[in-house]
Protein backbone atom coordinates (compact mmCIF):
# COMPACT_ATOMS: atom_id res chain seq x y z
CA UNK A 1 0.00 0.00 0.00
CA UNK A 2 1.76 3.43 -1.10
CA UNK A 3 1.42 6.71 1.39
CA UNK A 4 -1.65 7.75 -0.37
CA UNK A 5 -3.64 5.22 0.41
CA UNK A 6 -2.66 4.20 4.16
CA UNK A 7 -3.67 7.99 4.43
CA UNK A 8 -6.47 7.56 2.73
CA UNK A 9 -7.31 5.23 4.75
CA UNK A 10 -10.20 3.46 2.62
CA UNK A 11 -11.73 0.40 5.10
CA UNK A 12 -11.60 -2.77 2.95
CA UNK A 13 -14.81 -3.38 2.10
CA UNK A 14 -14.35 -6.52 -0.61
CA UNK A 15 -15.23 -8.88 2.25
CA UNK A 16 -18.42 -6.95 2.79
CA UNK A 17 -19.54 -7.27 -0.57
CA UNK A 18 -19.00 -10.95 -0.75
CA UNK A 19 -20.73 -11.50 2.60
CA UNK A 20 -23.79 -9.99 1.00
CA UNK A 21 -23.65 -11.87 -1.74
CA UNK A 22 -23.12 -14.60 -0.86
CA UNK A 23 -26.43 -14.33 1.11
CA UNK A 24 -28.20 -12.87 -1.62
CA UNK A 25 -27.22 -15.26 -4.06
CA UNK A 26 -28.24 -17.93 -2.14
CA UNK A 27 -31.79 -16.47 -1.36
CA UNK A 28 -32.35 -15.60 -5.05
CA UNK A 29 -31.33 -19.32 -5.88
CA UNK A 30 -33.61 -21.07 -3.71
CA UNK A 31 -36.66 -18.91 -5.01
CA UNK A 32 -35.63 -19.37 -8.81
CA UNK A 33 -36.73 -23.04 -8.69
CA UNK A 34 -39.55 -22.47 -6.31
CA UNK A 35 -43.12 -20.81 -7.67
CA UNK A 36 -43.58 -17.60 -9.40
CA UNK A 37 -45.54 -16.74 -6.18
CA UNK A 38 -42.70 -16.52 -3.40
CA UNK A 39 -42.30 -12.39 -4.06
CA UNK A 40 -45.81 -11.67 -3.73
CA UNK A 41 -46.23 -14.43 -0.93
CA UNK A 42 -43.28 -12.47 1.13
CA UNK A 43 -44.34 -8.80 0.21
CA UNK A 44 -48.00 -9.98 1.41
CA UNK A 45 -46.40 -11.75 4.51
CA UNK A 46 -44.61 -8.75 5.52
CA UNK A 47 -47.71 -6.58 5.20
CA UNK A 48 -49.64 -8.28 7.46
CA UNK A 49 -46.90 -8.81 9.96
CA UNK A 50 -46.33 -5.02 9.86
CA UNK A 51 -49.68 -4.65 11.36
CA UNK A 52 -48.67 -6.64 14.59
CA UNK A 53 -45.08 -5.53 14.87
CA UNK A 54 -42.57 -3.04 13.49
CA UNK A 55 -40.16 -5.65 11.71
CA UNK A 56 -38.30 -4.67 7.97
CA UNK A 57 -38.05 -6.72 5.31
CA UNK A 58 -34.90 -8.27 5.86
CA UNK A 59 -36.30 -9.54 8.74
CA UNK A 60 -38.71 -11.76 6.79
CA UNK A 61 -37.08 -15.00 5.62
CA UNK A 62 -39.32 -17.74 3.01
CA UNK A 63 -37.30 -21.03 1.60
CA UNK A 64 -38.59 -23.40 -0.14
CA UNK A 65 -36.73 -26.47 0.78
CA UNK A 66 -37.07 -30.31 0.53
CA UNK A 67 -37.67 -32.77 3.32
CA UNK A 68 -38.35 -36.40 3.26
CA UNK A 69 -39.42 -36.04 -0.11
CA UNK A 70 -41.95 -33.40 0.05
CA UNK A 71 -41.12 -29.51 -0.90
CA UNK A 72 -41.79 -27.17 2.38
CA UNK A 73 -42.07 -23.97 2.69
CA UNK A 74 -40.54 -22.55 5.63
CA UNK A 75 -40.97 -18.79 7.68
CA UNK A 76 -38.89 -16.92 9.58
CA UNK A 77 -39.29 -13.68 10.93
CA UNK A 78 -36.65 -12.26 13.11
CA UNK A 79 -38.63 -9.86 15.77
CA UNK A 80 -37.19 -6.28 16.62
CA UNK A 81 -34.53 -6.69 19.91
CA UNK A 82 -34.75 -10.63 19.95
CA UNK A 83 -31.62 -9.89 17.44
CA UNK A 84 -27.99 -10.25 19.19
CA UNK A 85 -25.93 -7.30 18.34
CA UNK A 86 -22.71 -7.41 17.42
CA UNK B 1 -40.08 2.14 2.39
CA UNK B 2 -37.92 -0.80 2.55
CA UNK B 3 -40.94 -2.42 1.40
CA UNK B 4 -40.52 -0.42 -1.71
CA UNK B 5 -36.93 -1.02 -2.37
CA UNK B 6 -38.08 -4.77 -2.29
CA UNK B 7 -40.90 -4.85 -4.70
CA UNK B 8 -38.65 -2.77 -7.22
CA UNK B 9 -35.68 -5.19 -7.15
CA UNK B 10 -37.99 -8.22 -7.35
CA UNK B 11 -40.84 -7.70 -10.18
CA UNK B 12 -38.30 -7.05 -13.33
CA UNK B 13 -37.33 -10.90 -12.35
CA UNK B 14 -40.91 -11.59 -12.56
CA UNK B 15 -41.75 -10.01 -15.45
CA UNK B 16 -38.60 -11.21 -17.71
CA UNK B 17 -39.01 -14.71 -16.43
CA UNK B 18 -42.45 -14.66 -17.90
CA UNK B 19 -41.32 -12.75 -21.05
CA UNK B 20 -38.67 -15.62 -21.58
CA UNK B 21 -40.77 -18.09 -21.05
CA UNK B 22 -43.01 -17.35 -23.72
CA UNK B 23 -40.71 -16.63 -26.72
CA UNK B 24 -39.04 -19.81 -27.66
CA UNK B 25 -42.20 -22.29 -26.63
CA UNK B 26 -42.99 -22.56 -30.57
CA UNK B 27 -39.51 -23.71 -31.47
CA UNK B 28 -38.92 -26.41 -28.53
CA UNK B 29 -40.73 -28.84 -30.57
CA UNK B 30 -39.76 -27.61 -33.91
CA UNK B 31 -36.78 -29.68 -35.75
CA UNK B 32 -34.37 -28.37 -33.85
CA UNK B 33 -30.74 -26.77 -34.99
CA UNK B 34 -28.64 -29.00 -36.92
CA UNK B 35 -27.41 -30.35 -32.85
CA UNK B 36 -26.65 -33.40 -32.34
CA UNK B 37 -23.16 -34.75 -32.00
CA UNK B 38 -21.86 -34.70 -35.65
CA UNK B 39 -22.35 -31.13 -35.57
CA UNK B 40 -18.34 -29.05 -35.79
CA UNK B 41 -19.89 -25.77 -34.92
CA UNK B 42 -19.75 -24.39 -31.39
CA UNK B 43 -22.23 -21.59 -30.76
CA UNK B 44 -20.67 -19.49 -27.81
CA UNK B 45 -22.76 -16.73 -26.11
CA UNK B 46 -20.94 -14.14 -24.47
CA UNK B 47 -23.54 -12.55 -21.63
CA UNK B 48 -23.85 -10.94 -18.40
CA UNK B 49 -27.24 -9.19 -17.31
CA UNK B 50 -25.55 -6.27 -16.69
CA UNK B 51 -24.42 -3.64 -19.02
CA UNK B 52 -20.70 -2.60 -20.06
CA UNK B 53 -18.96 -4.91 -18.32
CA UNK B 54 -16.55 -5.86 -21.18
CA UNK B 55 -19.04 -8.27 -23.26
CA UNK B 56 -18.44 -6.38 -26.79
CA UNK B 57 -14.90 -5.96 -26.04
CA UNK B 58 -14.57 -10.04 -24.85
CA UNK B 59 -16.85 -11.43 -28.42
CA UNK B 60 -14.43 -9.07 -30.48
CA UNK B 61 -10.86 -10.53 -29.07
CA UNK B 62 -11.98 -14.03 -28.54
CA UNK B 63 -13.25 -13.87 -32.09
CA UNK B 64 -10.05 -12.84 -33.48
CA UNK B 65 -8.13 -15.08 -31.32
CA UNK B 66 -9.72 -18.26 -32.55
CA UNK B 67 -9.75 -16.37 -36.49
CA UNK B 68 -6.00 -16.22 -35.85
CA UNK B 69 -5.89 -19.68 -35.24
CA UNK B 70 -6.87 -20.68 -38.48
CA UNK B 71 -10.66 -21.20 -37.39
CA UNK B 72 -13.56 -19.91 -39.35
CA UNK B 73 -15.61 -17.65 -37.26
CA UNK B 74 -18.25 -15.59 -37.00
CA UNK B 75 -19.38 -12.94 -34.40
CA UNK B 76 -22.92 -11.48 -34.25
CA UNK B 77 -24.12 -9.10 -32.29
CA UNK B 78 -27.21 -9.20 -31.04
CA UNK B 79 -27.55 -5.97 -29.12
CA UNK B 80 -29.94 -4.77 -31.57
CA UNK B 81 -30.73 -0.92 -31.68
CA UNK B 82 -27.52 -0.49 -30.50
CA UNK B 83 -24.67 -1.96 -32.45
CA UNK B 84 -21.50 -1.44 -31.06
CA UNK B 85 -19.35 -4.82 -32.55
CA UNK B 86 -18.42 -2.59 -35.69
CA UNK B 87 -17.25 -0.22 -34.00
CA UNK B 88 -14.67 -2.41 -31.55
CA UNK B 89 -13.84 -4.31 -34.75
CA UNK B 90 -13.35 -1.27 -37.06
CA UNK B 91 -15.64 -2.27 -39.52
CA UNK B 92 -18.79 0.30 -38.77
CA UNK B 93 -18.33 2.05 -42.39
CA UNK B 94 -18.77 -1.62 -43.98
CA UNK B 95 -22.14 -2.21 -42.96
CA UNK B 96 -24.67 -2.77 -45.31
CA UNK B 97 -27.02 -4.96 -44.16
CA UNK B 98 -27.54 -6.38 -40.78
CA UNK B 99 -28.73 -8.84 -38.74
CA UNK B 100 -32.01 -8.26 -39.17
CA UNK B 101 -32.19 -7.57 -42.83
CA UNK B 102 -30.93 -11.16 -42.98
CA UNK B 103 -33.93 -12.39 -41.01
CA UNK B 104 -36.58 -10.25 -42.93
CA UNK B 105 -34.96 -11.67 -45.93
CA UNK B 106 -33.83 -8.19 -47.21
CA UNK B 107 -31.10 -10.15 -48.28
CA UNK B 108 -29.15 -12.63 -48.02
CA UNK B 109 -26.22 -13.93 -45.35
CA UNK B 110 -23.45 -13.59 -47.73
CA UNK B 111 -24.60 -10.37 -48.40
CA UNK B 112 -24.86 -9.07 -44.65
CA UNK B 113 -21.62 -11.01 -43.67
CA UNK B 114 -18.46 -8.56 -43.08
CA UNK B 115 -15.14 -10.06 -43.69
CA UNK B 116 -12.79 -8.66 -41.33
CA UNK B 117 -9.65 -7.24 -43.43
CA UNK B 118 -7.30 -8.58 -41.07
CA UNK B 119 -8.49 -12.07 -40.53
CA UNK B 120 -9.44 -14.38 -43.42
CA UNK B 121 -11.57 -16.55 -41.38
CA UNK B 122 -13.40 -13.95 -39.30
CA UNK B 123 -17.00 -13.05 -40.28
CA UNK B 124 -19.10 -9.83 -38.82
CA UNK B 125 -22.65 -9.87 -38.77
CA UNK B 126 -23.46 -6.40 -37.28
CA UNK B 127 -26.67 -5.42 -35.61
CA UNK B 128 -29.62 -3.29 -36.80
CA UNK B 129 -30.64 -0.01 -35.85
CA UNK B 130 -34.21 -0.27 -35.87
CA UNK B 131 -36.05 0.67 -32.29
CA UNK B 132 -38.15 -2.07 -32.87
CA UNK B 133 -37.51 -4.54 -30.22
CA UNK B 134 -39.42 -7.84 -31.92
CA UNK B 135 -37.13 -7.10 -34.74
CA UNK B 136 -35.59 -10.79 -34.13
CA UNK B 137 -37.46 -13.69 -33.42
CA UNK B 138 -36.34 -17.55 -32.12
CA UNK B 139 -36.82 -18.79 -36.16
CA UNK B 140 -35.22 -16.45 -37.86
CA UNK B 141 -31.81 -16.64 -35.23
CA UNK B 142 -32.10 -20.37 -35.91
CA UNK B 143 -32.47 -20.18 -39.67
CA UNK B 144 -28.84 -17.83 -39.58
CA UNK B 145 -27.34 -20.33 -37.10
CA UNK B 146 -28.13 -23.12 -39.22
CA UNK B 147 -27.06 -21.48 -42.64
CA UNK B 148 -23.36 -20.65 -40.54
CA UNK B 149 -23.24 -24.46 -39.57
CA UNK B 150 -23.59 -25.54 -43.12
CA UNK B 151 -21.43 -22.98 -44.44
CA UNK B 152 -18.68 -24.78 -42.45
CA UNK B 153 -18.14 -22.63 -39.66
CA UNK B 154 -15.83 -23.63 -36.72
CA UNK B 155 -17.01 -21.03 -34.22
CA UNK B 156 -20.19 -18.67 -34.02
CA UNK B 157 -19.92 -16.08 -31.40
CA UNK B 158 -23.12 -14.12 -30.10
CA UNK B 159 -22.35 -11.27 -28.39
CA UNK B 160 -25.43 -10.77 -26.13
CA UNK B 161 -26.98 -7.38 -25.27
CA UNK B 162 -27.48 -6.54 -21.44
CA UNK B 163 -30.37 -7.72 -19.23
CA UNK B 164 -32.08 -10.27 -19.17
CA UNK B 165 -35.03 -9.62 -21.47
CA UNK B 166 -35.76 -10.98 -24.95
CA UNK B 167 -32.53 -9.71 -26.88
CA UNK B 168 -30.18 -11.68 -23.85
CA UNK B 169 -32.51 -14.32 -24.30
CA UNK B 170 -32.34 -14.96 -27.87
CA UNK B 171 -28.35 -14.24 -27.69
CA UNK B 172 -28.30 -17.19 -25.23
CA UNK B 173 -30.65 -19.72 -26.68
CA UNK B 174 -28.96 -21.97 -28.82
CA UNK B 175 -25.66 -21.54 -27.08
CA UNK B 176 -23.52 -25.12 -26.55
CA UNK B 177 -21.58 -23.26 -24.45
CA UNK B 178 -21.45 -19.51 -22.26
CA UNK B 179 -18.63 -17.08 -21.21
CA UNK B 180 -20.40 -15.39 -18.70
CA UNK B 181 -18.39 -11.87 -18.03
CA UNK B 182 -18.63 -10.76 -14.66
CA UNK B 183 -16.44 -7.60 -13.07
CA UNK B 184 -15.90 -8.17 -9.28
CA UNK B 185 -18.53 -6.11 -8.19
CA UNK B 186 -21.66 -6.53 -6.27
CA UNK B 187 -24.27 -5.97 -8.75
CA UNK B 188 -22.56 -7.72 -11.55
CA UNK B 189 -21.80 -11.28 -9.89
CA UNK B 190 -25.76 -10.86 -8.85
CA UNK B 191 -26.75 -10.40 -12.35
CA UNK B 192 -24.37 -13.24 -13.51
CA UNK B 193 -26.22 -15.30 -10.95
CA UNK B 194 -29.53 -14.43 -12.47
CA UNK B 195 -27.97 -15.61 -16.05
CA UNK B 196 -26.38 -18.53 -14.79
CA UNK B 197 -30.16 -19.47 -14.03
CA UNK B 198 -31.34 -18.65 -17.34
CA UNK B 199 -28.36 -20.68 -18.91
CA UNK B 200 -29.66 -24.03 -17.45
CA UNK B 201 -33.16 -23.17 -17.92
CA UNK B 202 -34.14 -21.34 -20.56
CA UNK B 203 -31.88 -22.59 -23.32
CA UNK B 204 -33.00 -24.81 -26.04
CA UNK B 205 -30.52 -27.96 -24.32
CA UNK B 206 -31.96 -27.17 -21.09
CA UNK B 207 -35.64 -27.42 -22.79
CA UNK B 208 -34.71 -30.26 -24.79
CA UNK B 209 -32.91 -32.06 -21.73
CA UNK B 210 -29.97 -32.17 -23.82
CA UNK B 211 -26.31 -32.00 -21.82
CA UNK B 212 -26.33 -28.59 -20.38
CA UNK B 213 -24.67 -25.39 -21.86
CA UNK B 214 -20.92 -25.45 -20.86
CA UNK B 215 -20.46 -22.31 -18.62
CA UNK B 216 -17.15 -20.19 -17.30
CA UNK B 217 -16.67 -16.89 -15.36
CA UNK B 218 -14.77 -14.76 -17.31
CA UNK B 219 -13.44 -12.02 -15.32
CA UNK B 220 -12.67 -8.42 -16.57
CA UNK B 221 -11.56 -4.96 -15.50
CA UNK B 222 -9.93 -6.68 -13.04
CA UNK B 223 -7.48 -4.63 -10.21
CA UNK B 224 -4.57 -6.84 -8.86
CA UNK B 225 -4.02 -3.66 -6.08
CA UNK B 226 -7.60 -2.89 -5.58
CA UNK B 227 -7.81 -6.74 -4.35
CA UNK B 228 -4.60 -6.69 -2.96
CA UNK B 229 -5.48 -3.32 -0.33
CA UNK B 230 -8.81 -5.24 0.36
CA UNK B 231 -11.09 -3.18 -1.86
CA UNK B 232 -11.93 -5.60 -4.86
CA UNK B 233 -13.05 -8.69 -4.80
CA UNK B 234 -10.73 -11.48 -5.89
CA UNK B 235 -11.27 -14.30 -8.52
CA UNK B 236 -11.63 -16.66 -5.38
CA UNK B 237 -13.88 -14.76 -3.74
CA UNK B 238 -16.08 -14.43 -7.21
CA UNK B 239 -15.42 -18.25 -8.14
CA UNK B 240 -16.59 -19.16 -5.00
CA UNK B 241 -20.08 -17.40 -4.48
CA UNK B 242 -21.21 -18.22 -8.30
CA UNK B 243 -19.69 -22.02 -8.08
CA UNK B 244 -18.44 -21.60 -11.71
CA UNK B 245 -15.55 -22.28 -13.22
CA UNK B 246 -12.94 -19.18 -14.07
CA UNK B 247 -11.80 -19.56 -17.86
CA UNK B 248 -9.97 -16.63 -17.38
CA UNK B 249 -9.41 -13.12 -15.88
CA UNK B 250 -8.67 -9.94 -17.70
CA UNK B 251 -6.89 -7.12 -16.02
CA UNK B 252 -8.17 -3.13 -16.19
CA UNK B 253 -6.37 -1.16 -19.01
CA UNK B 254 -6.21 1.56 -20.47
CA UNK B 255 -5.51 -0.31 -23.05
CA UNK B 256 -8.82 -1.16 -24.03
CA UNK B 257 -10.27 2.16 -24.86
CA UNK B 258 -7.41 3.13 -27.50
CA UNK B 259 -8.04 -0.18 -28.71
CA UNK B 260 -11.26 0.63 -29.39
CA UNK B 261 -11.00 4.31 -30.11
CA UNK B 262 -8.60 2.99 -32.96
CA UNK B 263 -10.93 0.21 -33.91
CA UNK B 264 -8.92 -2.97 -33.42
CA UNK B 265 -10.14 -5.65 -31.11
CA UNK B 266 -7.46 -5.46 -28.16
CA UNK B 267 -6.66 -8.87 -28.28
CA UNK B 268 -4.48 -7.56 -31.75
CA UNK B 269 -2.06 -5.12 -29.43
CA UNK B 270 -0.07 -8.22 -28.83
CA UNK B 271 2.34 -6.41 -26.18
CA UNK B 272 -0.46 -5.41 -23.90
CA UNK B 273 -1.27 -7.23 -20.58
CA UNK B 274 -4.91 -7.23 -21.62
CA UNK B 275 -3.58 -9.04 -25.15
CA UNK B 276 -2.03 -11.91 -23.35
CA UNK B 277 -4.83 -12.37 -20.77
CA UNK B 278 -7.26 -12.81 -23.79
CA UNK B 279 -5.04 -14.97 -26.00
CA UNK B 280 -4.59 -17.21 -22.90
CA UNK B 281 -8.47 -17.59 -22.63
CA UNK B 282 -8.81 -18.57 -26.50
CA UNK B 283 -5.75 -21.30 -25.51
CA UNK B 284 -8.31 -22.54 -22.68
CA UNK B 285 -11.19 -22.34 -24.79
CA UNK B 286 -9.51 -24.71 -27.03
CA UNK B 287 -8.70 -26.96 -24.32
CA UNK B 288 -5.40 -26.10 -23.15
CA UNK B 289 -4.49 -25.89 -19.51
CA UNK B 290 -2.91 -22.42 -18.52
CA UNK B 291 -2.51 -21.11 -15.00
CA UNK B 292 -4.13 -17.72 -14.81
CA UNK B 293 -2.00 -14.35 -15.06
CA UNK B 294 -2.04 -11.08 -14.17
CA UNK B 295 -3.55 -11.68 -11.12
CA UNK B 296 -0.66 -9.81 -9.10
CA UNK B 297 0.00 -5.92 -9.25
CA UNK B 298 2.80 -5.06 -11.90
CA UNK B 299 5.61 -4.11 -9.95
CA UNK B 300 6.60 -0.59 -9.82
CA UNK B 301 8.61 2.10 -9.55
CA UNK B 302 10.07 3.25 -6.11
CA UNK B 303 8.01 7.06 -6.21
CA UNK B 304 5.16 4.96 -7.41
CA UNK B 305 4.73 2.72 -4.42
CA UNK B 306 5.32 5.63 -2.25
CA UNK B 307 2.75 7.46 -3.49
CA UNK B 308 0.23 5.15 -4.45
CA UNK B 309 -2.26 5.69 -7.46
N1 LIG C 1 -10.42 -4.78 -19.22
C1 LIG C 1 -10.90 -3.53 -19.34
N2 LIG C 1 -10.20 -2.48 -18.85
C2 LIG C 1 -10.68 -1.22 -18.97
N3 LIG C 1 -11.82 -0.90 -19.59
C3 LIG C 1 -12.57 -1.89 -20.10
C4 LIG C 1 -12.16 -3.26 -20.01
N4 LIG C 1 -13.10 -4.03 -20.61
C5 LIG C 1 -14.06 -3.17 -21.06
N5 LIG C 1 -13.75 -1.90 -20.76
C6 LIG C 1 -14.52 -0.69 -21.09
O1 LIG C 1 -15.80 -0.81 -20.51
C7 LIG C 1 -16.79 -0.27 -21.36
C8 LIG C 1 -17.86 -1.31 -21.67
O2 LIG C 1 -17.29 -2.36 -22.41
P1 LIG C 1 -18.15 -3.21 -23.43
O3 LIG C 1 -17.27 -4.30 -23.96
O4 LIG C 1 -18.82 -2.33 -24.43
O5 LIG C 1 -19.22 -3.82 -22.42
P2 LIG C 1 -20.66 -4.49 -22.70
O6 LIG C 1 -20.64 -5.02 -24.09
O7 LIG C 1 -20.73 -5.56 -21.66
O8 LIG C 1 -21.68 -3.43 -22.49
C9 LIG C 1 -16.07 0.21 -22.60
O9 LIG C 1 -15.88 1.59 -22.48
C10 LIG C 1 -14.77 -0.53 -22.58
O10 LIG C 1 -13.75 0.22 -23.20
MG1 LIG D 1 -22.04 -4.69 -25.72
Amino acid sequence: MGLLAFFRRTPPTASVAKERLRIIVAQERTNRGGPDYLPLLRRELFEVIKKYVNVDADAIQVNLGKEEGHDVLEFSVALPGSESRA
Amino acid sequence: MTLETESTVQSPAAQAESAAGSAPASVANASGLNAGASRLTEIIVVTSGKGGVGKTTTSASLACGLAKRGKKVAVIDFDIGLRNLDLVMGCERRVVYDFVNVIHGDCTLKQALIKDKRLDTLYILAASQTRDKDALNVEGVRRVLDELIADGFDYIICDSPAGIEKGAHLAMYYADRAIVVVNPEVSSVRDSDRVLGLLSSKTYRAEKGDTKVKEHLLLTRYSPRRVATGEMMSVEDVKEILGVDVIGVIPESADVLSASNAGTPVILHSQSDVAQAYEDTVRRLLGEDLPLRFLQEPKRGFLARMFGG
